[in-house]
């Protein structure tokens, strides 16, 4: 990474908190570019939540995230978003193709329609993902693992540097890790920045550079050899602490808004 | 000889010297009573709207059961109306279990369907020009003035009947509306559990479309328990609320009914239940709004007033006393605030006796200010070193947290964090922690 | 003399009952822009889960209307569509609000805002019946039979029903609206957290849909009243998604579907003698039964014939693989 590029994302003293979810506290990180990150930690640990603190989607009690230097709210579309697939509706009456095309729409302009480049840039995506025989497809009628390749389908029609993927590996059947798995690493030899959620300890090392371990406050960030070792693991995973859960229920008793 | 006075309408209602009148009001009454309670669970289950459903496919089974009886019998309109909501409730049902169509479609779709069956039959009924249909539009709106007493009977016994069978089965409709998979899981009848609320729903409907009417019945099985719903976190107080709540609304809307005969009774339970819903939802201790944002801005001042302190003992640190006094710009240049809120807290903390003005402009910490900002600035420590030490945060990052944490340790909590660390004597910084309070010194 | 065979008799007398007349004929029209005009901003009704809300809406818009009345002591149309469809925004506000601001939950929120509203409505009828030209029956079925009687009168012009003005207008709007905000409409219905991130702003859309809700039901109301205004927004666009999977056609054929529901509707009505707006809904939910049992693609018998035809090819399989 060159000195004068700025990295694609920075989170700086992020806090997270509000009512019945986890909460994150001082979140500091810089995330490299063209590298594969894989963000781990127990449940609710806020790892679904760093990543919509990111992307703007829920509200942060402190701190800032810059992407690409330029604070987050003013790069809408610099990053694509792969939620997790319980998110959405399913039996929504639209095709396969047509999801993909709704990664286009943050370059249309208000009133604008899809144009044929548009679509020609869906299907090539669809193409990428294993799906192009499936572009008319009802989405009701997608297996888990397709419909999850109809959503990577879509981050990439973006055209973007950086992807935040939630859990995209869940659910999945083999075949379909293998090529998600062999999608990432191609966007990586394209210098593209990947952060994925991930809940497999066992594949960390084989398919992610970094490594960030989360569990309500960063407990290790850094090259997946250096930093994924047994005792991180073990601070990770080894249970929360009990004064951190009582005063964040004061706080949340308080309804404390935070500083901004 | 004298004549005897008679009382203006409004206060002669009271004297229930008209039985008729008593009758209706108390039938109201315990209507209002028993939707109050029985929306309690349809409100917990989220289900407030299958009420307002059910209400409206009410009205083709009462118009079913005047064309095929040709009377106005009250339990014949009632066994209609009845089986109808049934009918509308097992058609929610299906259209979510076997078709790919969603519940508030369901809801939607049954509505205003079966209304439109209803209002079909109901002008059909009309236009044929019966007499006796003339009551029928009743249904629509509610009219407890037209109540008779063997409607009234009608309506107070399975009121009752209502609360009876709440009261007995109040555990199981208790586990059953927290968490029907729990339910199940120990054994209950779920299922069984499940169509005896239904049913008891559709009896309330069936009883309260002469008094309410259909449209508006919807609002007796929402409101009275989304207002109760403020004031606890207790179900039988929540049930007792709502009932009391859904019964003042029936009364009031019959007391009305009875001043003005024309005007239907719906409506006015309806505003009734809403004023009362308002009330709770501004004025209830815990959860309502005004109690919320008073608490809101009492926690924002006391956390000033604990920043101003903490800086004054900041400025006197470095030389260990505090009997040196310091402008608001020398204040400002350590904390920046807004200059009025700055002046606003030095005014309370010298009212509170925390602070003193030696000279014009010029502020110092008292005894008991010393004490008091001792304590705030321990706190402060405390905490950073536990975000440190305990979270590995790195040491300049823990300024900011600590601000906002250590308006809302507790004693108790001081205490654990103390020991957690093994009373420490310097923070991150190397700052000393200002030590324990002793028995006797008092910091709150 | 020829007796004619029964069945062409049938078929006459029963088309024969068709009512032509220019009144008739007026009727239709209207019910029909109802039910499209419905159907095109119920499409997203339905797809948002807000069909609740869409009931609560039309609800809510009547104190709007009787205050528009008395205000300006006319039926003008422009005040009551302007002010009326103000309160349906308010109502989706409101509610908005009391689930947000005092934490209540959804379903109540929708439930305790709709019902104050409506009731009020209510109640300023009644108190105001010889000022208001509206009778409480009316608003909940609507009068749509008059309607060719009341015509736009401009100088000393006749313009045919006022009703057909209005909901002409109300439809191409809607139409418009649609055309225009597709693409906003179908992300922030399908996945709003991507529409997020886009950078479209989904509360501007939600209630952009809501005001054009509340145009509809105001639009709407005196000819078909309150509840029935419900069923044209949340019938026909259901049976359009139980029939195709492209939200184009679902768009198209919750059109088609509501206006049949009209011409069929005031047909059974002028064969009863019964309120039109009930007989709509009737045939809608008619046709909605229809739909669910015979849908090539999501009917019930079609979801059973191709659990049949799986278990059987299971069993099939589960042979061949046998020795």
């Amino acid at each position: 990474m060159s000195p004068e590029t700025p990295p694609p994302i920075e989170v700086h003293d992020l806090t997270v908190a509000y009512r019945h979810r986890p909460v994150l506290w001082d979140i500091d990180v810089v995330f490299p570019e063209g590298k594969l990150v894989a963000v781990v930690g127990p449940n609710g640990a806020g790892k679904s939540t760093l990543i919509k603190a990111i992307m703007g989607l829920v509200p942060l009690a402190s701190g800032h995230v810059e992407v690409f230097g330029r604070p987050a709210r003013q790069t809408q579309g610099a990053i694509a978003y792969v939620p997790q697939r319980e998110s959405v509706d399913w039996e929504f009456p639209t095709t396969a193709l047509d999801v993909v095309l709704m990664g286009r729409y943050g370059q249309l302009s208000l009133f604008g329609r899809p144009k044929r480049r548009d679509r020609e840039i869906a299907r090539n995506c669809l193409e990428k993902v294993g799906m192009a025989e499936y572009a008319k497809r009802q989405i009701s009628q997608l297996s888990g693992g397709q419909q999850q390749r109809v959503f990577l389908a879509r981050a990439l029609a973006q055209q973007t540097r950086v992807y935040l993927m939630d859990e995209p590996f869940s659910g999945v059947d083999a075949a379909t890790e293998r090529a998600i798995v062999a999608l990432l690493h191609d966007l990586r030899e394209q210098g593209s920045t990947v952060v994925v959620v991930h809940h497999d300890l066992q594949t960390v090392p084989d398919y992610f550079d970094h490594v960030m371990l989360l569990n309500l406050r960063t407990v290790a960030f850094g090259p997946v050899g250096e930093v994924f070792t047994p005792e991180n693991l073990h601070k990770t995973y080894g249970g929360r602490s009990h004064l951190l859960s009582e005063v964040t229920e004061r706080l949340r008793q308080k309804e404390w808004i935070g500083r901004q | 000889m004298n004549e005897p006075t008679e009382l203006p309408p409004w206060l002669e209602f009271f004297t229930f010297s008209n039985v008729n009148v008593a009758f209706v009001f108390v039938g109201c009454v315990l209507l209002g009573m028993s939707t109050g309670v029985l929306g309690c669970f349809a409100f917990l289950r989220k289900r407030s709207l299958l009420g307002d459903a059910l209400a409206h496919a009410a009205l083709p089974g009462v118009c079913a059961a005047f064309l095929l009886t040709g009377t106005k019998n009250p339990l014949i309109i009632l066994g209609g109306a009845m089986v109808s909501c049934w009918l509308g409730a097992l058609s929610v049902e299906m259209i979510v279990r076997h078709t790919r169509c969603k519940e508030d479609s369901a809801l939607g779709m049954v509505l205003s369907v079966f209304f439109g069956v209803g209002i079909v039959m109901l002008t059909y009924i009309q236009r044929t020009g019966e007499a006796a249909q003339a009551g029928l539009d009743k249904f629509l709106f509610g009219q407890a003035a037209a109540l008779i007493d063997r409607d009234v009977w009608t309506l107070g016994i399975l009121s009752v009947l209502i609360l009876a069978v709440v009261a007995l089965a109040y555990k199981e409709f208790k586990v059953f509306s927290f968490d029907p998979e729990f339910a199940a899981g120990i054994g209950l009848p779920v299922r069984t559990i499940e169509i005896i609320l239904a049913t008891l729903i559709v009896v309330a409907v069936g009883i309260g479309l002469q008094a309410v009417g259909v449209v508006l019945m919807a609002a007796m099985l929402v409101t009275p328990a989304a207002g109760a719903r403020y004031w606890t976190e207790r179900l039988g107080v929540m049930l007792i609320a709502a009932g009391t709540f859904g019964a003042l609304s029936g009364g009031l809307g019959a007391y009305i009914s009875y001043l003005s005969p024309k005007m239907p009774t719906g409506p006015w339970m309806v505003i009734a239940a809403t004023i009362l819903f308002a009330i709770s939802f501004l004025f209830a201790p815990r959860r309502g709004v005004l109690p919320r944002l008073r608490r809101h801005f009492r926690f924002r001042r006391r956390t000033a007033e604990e920043n101003v302190l903490r800086t004054l003992y900041l400025l006197g640190e470095p030389f260990e006393q505090w009997s040196d006094s310091y402008s608001t710009s020398e204040l400002l240049q350590y904390r920046s605030m807004p200059t009025a809120q700055l002046a606003r807290t030095l005014n309370r903390l010298i009212h509170k006796a925390l602070v003193s003005e030696p000279a014009q402009g010029r502020y110092a910490l008292t005894e008991f200010g010393v004490t008091r900002a001792a304590r705030v600035t321990r706190l402060h420590r405390l905490w950073e070193l536990y975000l440190t030490r305990k979270l590995e945060i790195a040491p300049d990052h823990v300024h900011d947290d600590a601000e906002e944490i250590e308006h809302i340790l507790t004693p108790e909590l001081e205490q654990r964090l103390a020991a957690l660390l093994e009373h420490p004597d310097e923070d991150p910084h190397a700052r000393t922690i200002p030590g324990r309070l002793q028995p006797g010194e008092s910091g709150a | 003399m020829d007796p004619q065979p029964f069945y062409t008799a049938a078929i006459d007398g029963l088309f024969g009952s068709f009512p032509t007349d220019a009144d008739s004929l007026w009727v239709m029209l209207i019910g029909s822009l109802v039910g499209a005009s419905c159907a095109l901003v119920g499409c997203f009704l339905i797809l948002r889960r807000l069909s609740m809300l869409g009931d609560a809406i039309s609800h809510a818009v009547l104190p709007g209307i009787v205050i528009a009345f008395l205000l300006t002591g006319s039926r003008n149309i422009f005040p009551m569509l302007i002010g009326a469809g103000a309160l349906g925004l308010l109502t989706a506000f409101l509610t908005d609000s009391l689930h947000r601001y005092g934490k209540l939950q959804s379903d109540a929120s929708i439930g305790v805002t709709f019902t104050w509203l409506f009731a009020g409505g209510v109640i300023l009828i009644s108190r105001f019946a010889g000022q208001v030209d509206l009778d409480t029956d009316c608003v909940l079925y609507g009068e749509i039979i008059f309607a060719p009687l009341d015509t736009l009168i401009i100088g000393d012009n006749e313009y045919g029903p006022r009703a057909v003005w209005m909901l002409g207008g109300v439809t191409i709007a809607n139409l418009l609206f649609v055309l225009l905000g597709y693409k906003q409409l179908k992300v922030c219905a399908f996945d709003p957290e991507l529409a997020a991130s886009l950078g479209i702003k989904v509360a501007l859309w939600h209630y952009l849909l809501m005001g054009f809700v509340s145009m509809t039901t105001v639009g709407a109301f005196e000819s078909v009243g309150a509840i029935l205004v419900v069923a044209m927004l949340v019938v026909p666009p259901n049976i359009a998604y139980l029939l195709t999977d492209r939200l184009g056609l679902m768009i198209g054929l919750a059109v088609l579907f509501g206006v049949l529901s009209a011409v069929l509707g005031y047909w059974i009505a002028y064969l009863l003698d019964a309120s039109v707006a009930g007989a709509m809904a009737t045939v809608s939910g008619i046709m909605f039964i229809l739909v669910a049992f015979g849908s090539p693609s999501h009917g019930f018998v079609a979801r059973q014939l191709a659990q049949r035809r799986a278990a059987l090819s299971m069993a099939e399989l589960a042979e061949s693989t046998t020795p």
